[in-house]
């Protein structure tokens, strides 16, 4: 028996394409040996100069020379054209090297195949898939990656306005000083802490307000005896129907303090109306009572499906032992409904970390407040970082934000991943 | 009637006229009089369809092109919506039908990139589109619907493995391609899973207001949401009526859409929970 695996795994090791020429696929080596010399001249020739500019982001900002006898603003280097260039270079690097180790693998594997003579070609069937996943995966690698790569380069540089704004000035890499400034700088350690305390409660109450305002909606519709189940059901699902922004923006006409139709009912009454969306508590109350509307449909919906699908016979022999309604309920239906939606809590948890259109549409994080830098009493951290993109040009800072927000909704994922296999691997109820 | 049921349907009842108030409030204000936020009675005492011809009336006082923002709107939709639905029916037909290498761990990181918070990496496309100068465009929006649409393929994909492998095998020993295969058995077969993407994905650009803010700038290339947004922020509500009106024709087709998908609705809320 020959040993095709390891001479075609060392051959293409050497230059891609070999060991697939000595498994005698010609038409592939041949193409692979391509890659492969395109792959070494652009790195050496085209890409490298970008991947220095990325660790330079330039060397000369826009400057004064002397053209003849006046003197000319020339423009200097573009410290984020050069990050852009980098990253997408280094992008194409790595491309490259996934090829090239890709390369090995098939040849060893062909190898291997021609060492169990077998026929080698059946192998080949697997670019197909491939074919269908290069769109997707272009799509992914450039709006997707791309940007999580770049939101963390931003972090750990000095870009910000006024100072720091190309192509009039440079921009620097500063290392963790930016995480520094948003924990220790007072300017905006009180504005961070401040907003991300707000943003826990709000997540926790948000949360549990639908979460449970949903099964409670839900069992009310359940009940023996109450009739028109389907009529109801559609009726409460008209909150999640209707568009949110939409209904976002209509409520916050309806709690205008003068002329909201709210206040107009309450003053009928003789009552003075509140400051729903002007003072800093009720504005608070306002967008969790708010969110509930039309975040208990949806919990509504998802308890609505899981209690379909409780067993009969566990109420059946309930009834058989000479439980109550109650006990039923307490024993049977909660514990059901509390298990099988438990996943969904986190994944509603760590969306209305992010419920970015609530807060953004109805308050604007406002009433706004001196205690915190362009920051208001409700914003969340995602508006936070919103504003202080679209509106401030604080870049660097609202990077840092964000790969903290992502730290911690990663933790939530992992957290939540591990749960779903152990879901699948155990007994629902013992 | 027990009187736990009576408390039921009182409790019933008032849930109900919480959920309608608002949309009918709105209804109603589209057709009164006048342009203010205040009104006296919630059934207007004289009705108009004016508001609704003023949308899309060109007025020298104030800039809401309605008509061009709903254009808009409806055509980076369905852009998105081709597009998106395309990639998301070749991804998940991918992972459902082939045993390729790596197939498992693409679909470990496609999970994990799902749970990434899209918007999170706003700022990063803020600079990337401002520098490379797509800010403004709406090609640069549907680029951002569409892109992503990969990692939401695991409903599909519960789809595709739910049709039988043996269909596919028969197909395969009369001789047809892969591409054959895909046109001619599965996307006939997967009609109910092609309008639920394509609704859903309609749906999501439709009713978008982070990223439509973001990138569009000026007024006669703005979508509904940022326009109705900025008819609130910028005229302070002095132009109710007519924003109700345009809430009313924005949400019209939308909601029509949702009540037509509801079935697929709970399969939509738990992928997350049962993927993998």
């Amino acid at each position: 028996m020959k040993r095709h695996a390891a001479a075609a795994g060392w051959l293409s090791a050497l230059c891609a394409g070999l060991g697939q020429w000595y498994n005698r696929q010609y038409a592939k080596g041949l193409l692979l040996v391509l890659i492969h010399a395109a792959g070494i001249y652009l790195i050496a020739a085209k890409l490298s100069p970008y991947l220095k500019g990325l660790y330079t982001l330039g060397t000369k900002g826009q400057h004064l020379e002397k053209v003849g006898k006046i003197s000319k603003m020339v423009p200097g280097d573009h410290s984020i054209f050069m990050m852009i260039h980098g990253v997408m270079a280094a992008l194409v690097a790595v491309l490259f090297v996934v090829i090239y180790i890709l390369n090995i693998r098939d040849a060893v594997a062909v190898g291997r195949r021609r060492e169990l003579e077998k026929d080698p070609r059946s192998l080949n069937s697997s670019v197909f898939p491939w074919m269908l996943l290069a769109l997707p995966i272009i799509g992914v690698v450039f709006f997707t990656i791309m940007p999580i790569v770049f939101t963390s380069l931003i972090a750990f540089t000095n870009y910000a306005s006024p100072n720091h704004i190309p192509p009039k000035n440079l921009v620097d890499w500063v290392g963790f000083a930016t995480f520094h400034k948003l924990f220790n700088l007072n300017v905006w350690s009180n504005t961070f802490f401040g907003v991300m305390t707000w943003t826990f409660i709000w997540a926790v109450l948000a949360t549990v307000t639908c979460y449970f305002g949903g099964i409670l909606v839900a069992l009310l519709i359940n009940q023996q005896g109450v009739r028109f189940k389907g009529f109801w059901r559609m009726l409460f699902i008209i909150p999640y129907a209707i568009p949110q922004f939409v209904s976002l923006l209509i409520m916050r006409n309806m709690l205008n303090e003068k002329f909201g139709p709210i206040n107009q009912y309450f003053r009928a009454f003789g009552l003075e109306g509140l400051p729903w969306l002007n003072d800093p508590i009720w504005a608070k109350v306002s967008v969790i009572v708010v969110n509930m509307w039309i975040g208990i449909p949806v919990s509504m919906v998802l308890v609505m499906g899981i209690l379909t699908n409780i067993p009969k016979d566990l109420y059946e022999a309930a009834d058989v032992d000479g439980a109550s309604p109650w006990m039923k309920f307490r024993n049977i239906t909660l514990p059901y409904v509390l298990f099988a939606t438990a996943p969904i809590l986190i994944t509603q948890f760590a969306g209305n970390i992010n419920n970015f259109n609530v807060i953004f549409l109805l308050t604007g994080g406002n009433p706004a407040t001196m205690a915190y830098n362009n920051a208001g009493e409700t914003d969340l951290l995602v508006t936070w970082l919103y504003k202080l993109t679209l509106d401030f040009n604080q870049y660097n800072i609202a990077a840092a934000v964000s790969i903290l927000i992502f730290l911690f909704i990663a933790t939530l994922a992992i957290v939540m991943y591990r749960r779903t296999r152990s879901f699948r691997e155990e007994d629902m109820i013992q | 009637m027990k009187p736990r049921l009576v408390l039921s349907y009182a409790l019933l009842v008032l849930i109900g006229c919480a959920c309608l108030y608002p949309a009918l409030w709105t209804v109603l204000s589209s057709f009164r009089v006048g342009n203010s936020l205040f009104s006296d009675h919630f059934i207007p005492t004289k009705w108009t369809l004016d508001h609704y011809r003023d949308l899309f009336r060109d007025r020298d006082t104030r800039s809401i092109p309605y008509a061009t923002w709903y254009l808009n709107t409806l055509k980076v939709s369905t852009v998105s919506m081709v597009l998106g639905t395309l990639i998301q029916l070749l991804t998940a037909y991918a992972f459902s039908r082939f045993r390729f290498n790596g197939r498992k761990s693409l679909m470990t990181v496609t999970l994990i990139l799902g749970m990434f918070p899209g918007f999170l990496s706003i700022m990063a496309l803020f600079v990337i589109f401002n520098t490379l100068n797509l800010l403004d465009t709406q090609w640069a929006l549907i680029i951002v619907y569409s892109a992503g649409a990969a990692l939401g393929m695991f409903v599909a994909k519960g789809f595709f493995d739910t049709i039988p492998r043996s269909l596919e095998e028969a197909a395969r020993i009369d001789g047809a391609s892969h591409m054959r295969i895909f046109t001619n058995i599965i996307l006939p077969l997967s009609r109910p899973i092609i309008t639920y993407i394509s609704l859903t994905t309609f749906a999501g650009a439709w009713v978008d207001f982070i990223f439509a803010r973001m990138i569009l700038r000026t007024p006669e290339k703005w979508t509904l949401a940022v326009g109705l947004w900025n008819i609130i922020d910028a005229y302070n509500s002095t132009e109710f009526t007519l924003f109700a009106a345009g809430c009313v024709l924005v949400a019209i087709p939308i909601t029509t859409l949702f009540m037509y998908t509801q079935r697929f609705l709970v399969d939509g809320l738990t992928a997350g929970a049962s993927k993998g």
